[in-house]
């Protein structure tokens, strides 16, 4: 094998990526093909026909409006609350927590070790009617006698905020451990307050992260059902529950298909916004 | 070592409101982080607290009663042993796979100068940006449309797991490769290795480390995916979707067993590894 690959150096790399990217092509573009192929289809199951049925698209946009702007809501919300919440936990760890901030990190990371659906079904139990959360905002009036927060926007924004909060944390936790401590003390010395500091110096330079971590947590909250499915109503329906509803329980191919290529082409469309905000050479990198 | 800041300080006393006001706001940060922490933990706390819980009704979700029999008796539910099997032969599977996979991929890409090399690079990051549901929808139609080649279950999981987890895999690598002395490549070929023998006996072992940490995160990532895995599963159940399918009708104890198993032997795999770059970056402060 080494003398093989010793003669014909070009090669190498190209044996290197095959099996890895023949796998990408097979299960992962192809099937995106598929998937266009079958959101251009019409008729019911299981007779449908491939008829360039473009309408499909429209279609879906206009009938499930309220699912994607839903969608796009709670993700929206539960981003910028994920980034005020994870922003001082990470910056205390990145320059206050002393030797042992892989430890702390730890406590960004744990709650991946718990799955997914579990760590959400864990909301119900500390957002129960009859459990301490409800209980303390009854005490204190905030919520009525018969009034409680499972099943609300709030739970589900609550759920989603909770469950991509390290997607958030890890990406500025990484741009601000490589800020160089002594672009502070220069700024110290040049009379800046720690406040203009913060603002002036390691806020620019964590932007990396922010943009990278809110990338990380709107995209995958936006397609999310789980949330909504289990601490929501039918009310709270984000567009992945009816994507999952239409493939798994209607068997309506077509118009699950379409429908994910709407919510491709919006988090597409919400990016390129996105872009022209913060900047295109901070998108990618 | 007199500095500035002593001489300051040995001064006329700076405002006592000043100085409380600078304790509260450096202490304030402290007390959020602990405050943050705390939230970060408090579901995985009640997973865990709701493990030992006897319940009364179907559904687990008020404390009752202590009591060991969940976890004595974890298999105790219908479906949750088979689950877990299948869980855990998929993550195995699929890691080796993906692992191996995924390093060849981040060895071209940091090695080699080749022609498509962008065109690889979009490749290997677009499933990480693309949301879970079109991933799982996509892969779902390919298989229906080719029933013949595929069936759902066992093997449609295990090709979807390894989709998805390739590029996290070729990440996670490339990271280390980047950072790599090539001059022990060098020596080891100046001593006479061919490239074979250099890449068995001085390449691999110095990546080792990467590719292990590389390996547990994409198991980590198998064990855990509901989404993609629902969507190709069939009549197959892995865990995650074992439990999407019994949260509707009761959630027994049992199910927080299982979750806290797998919590407790990550977090001490993960504390391990804490442990060994706090005393190898104490070890190597020592020799500087």
């Amino acid at each position: 094998m080494g003398s093989f690959l010793h003669r014909h150096r070009g090669l190498a790399p190209y044996l290197l990526l095959l099996p890895g990217l023949a796998w990408l092509a097979v299960f992962f573009v192809v099937p995106l093909v598929f998937l266009g192929y079958q959101s251009l289809q019409s008729g019911v199951f299981p007779g449908f026909e491939f008829t360039w049925e473009f309408s499909n698209f429209p279609d879906a946009l206009s009938e499930y409006r309220e699912q994607f702007a839903r969608s796009f809501l709670y993700a929206g919300i539960a981003t910028v609350v994920a980034l005020l919440l994870a922003y001082p936990l990470v910056y205390w760890i990145a320059f206050r927590s002393g030797p042992w901030r892989n430890l702390f990190l730890l406590f960004i990371v744990a709650p991946f070790f718990v799955t997914y659906l579990i760590r959400t079904l864990a909301w119900l139990n500390i957002l129960a009617d009859e459990g301490p959360v409800v209980g303390f905002l009854q005490s204190v009036n905030v919520l009525g006698e018969d009034e409680g927060l499972l099943f609300t926007s709030l739970a589900v924004i609550a759920g989603i905020t909770y469950n991509f909060f390290p997607f958030m944390a890890l990406p500025i936790y990484v741009s601000l451990e490589q800020v160089d401590p002594r672009l502070l003390e220069a700024a110290k010395d040049l009379y800046a307050s720690p406040y203009h500091a913060f603002l002036r110096v390691t806020l620019p330079l964590s932007a990396p992260g922010i943009v990278a971590g809110t990338l990380l947590t709107f995209i995958p909250a936006a397609g999310d059902f789980i949330n909504a499915e289990l601490l929501g109503t039918p009310k709270q329906q984000m567009i992945g529950n009816v994507i999952q509803a239409k493939f798994l329980e209607s068997l309506d191919y077509p118009t699950a298909a379409s429908l994910s290529f709407v919510l491709m082409a919006l988090i597409l469309a919400a990016l390129l916004v996105y872009a022209r905000i913060v900047g295109t050479e901070r998108l990618t990198g | 070592m007199t500095t500035a800041a002593e001489v300051v300080e040995a001064g006329p006393r700076p405002n006592a409101l000043a100085r409380v006001w600078r304790a509260v706001k450096r202490h304030a940060l402290t007390v959020y982080a602990i405050l943050a922490i705390v939230y970060l933990m408090l579901p995985i706390a009640v997973v865990i607290l709701f493990s030992f819980n006897r319940p009364a009704g179907r559904f687990n979700y008020v404390w009752q009663e202590f009591t060991l029999d969940n976890w004595v008796e974890w298999d105790a539910v219908l479906g949750i042993r088979d689950a877990v099997v299948t869980s855990l032969q998929v993550g195995v599977l699929a890691t080796l796979v993906a692992t191996v996979l995924g390093t060849l991929i981040a060895l071209a890409i940091v090695r080699h100068e080749f022609r498509g090399r962008g065109v690889t690079n979009v490749l290997v990051f677009l499933p990480m940006s693309t949301p879970e549901i079109v991933l799982g929808a996509s892969l779902l139609t390919l298989f229906l449309n080719m029933t013949t080649v595929f069936t759902l279950g066992f093997w449609t999981i295990f090709i979807a797991h390894v989709m998805f987890i390739v590029s996290y895999i070729v990440v996670t690598v490339k990271a280390r490769l980047i950072g790599f002395d090539r001059h022990l490549e060098e020596a080891a070929m100046d001593l006479g290795a061919n490239e074979w023998t250099t890449f068995r006996k001085v390449t691999l072992p110095l990546l080792a480390p990467a590719i292990v940490a590389a390996a547990l995160l994409g198991f980590a990532l198998s064990i855990d995916d509901f989404v993609i895995t629902y969507f190709n599963a069939g009549g197959t159940q892995t865990f995650p979707v074992f439990v999407w399918g019994i949260a509707r009708v009761s959630v027994p104890p049992q199910v927080n067993v299982v979750a806290s198993a797998i919590f407790i032997v990550a977090i001490a795999i993960a504390l391990a590894n804490v442990v060994w770059q706090y005393r190898s970056a104490r070890r190597s402060q020592g020799a500087v």
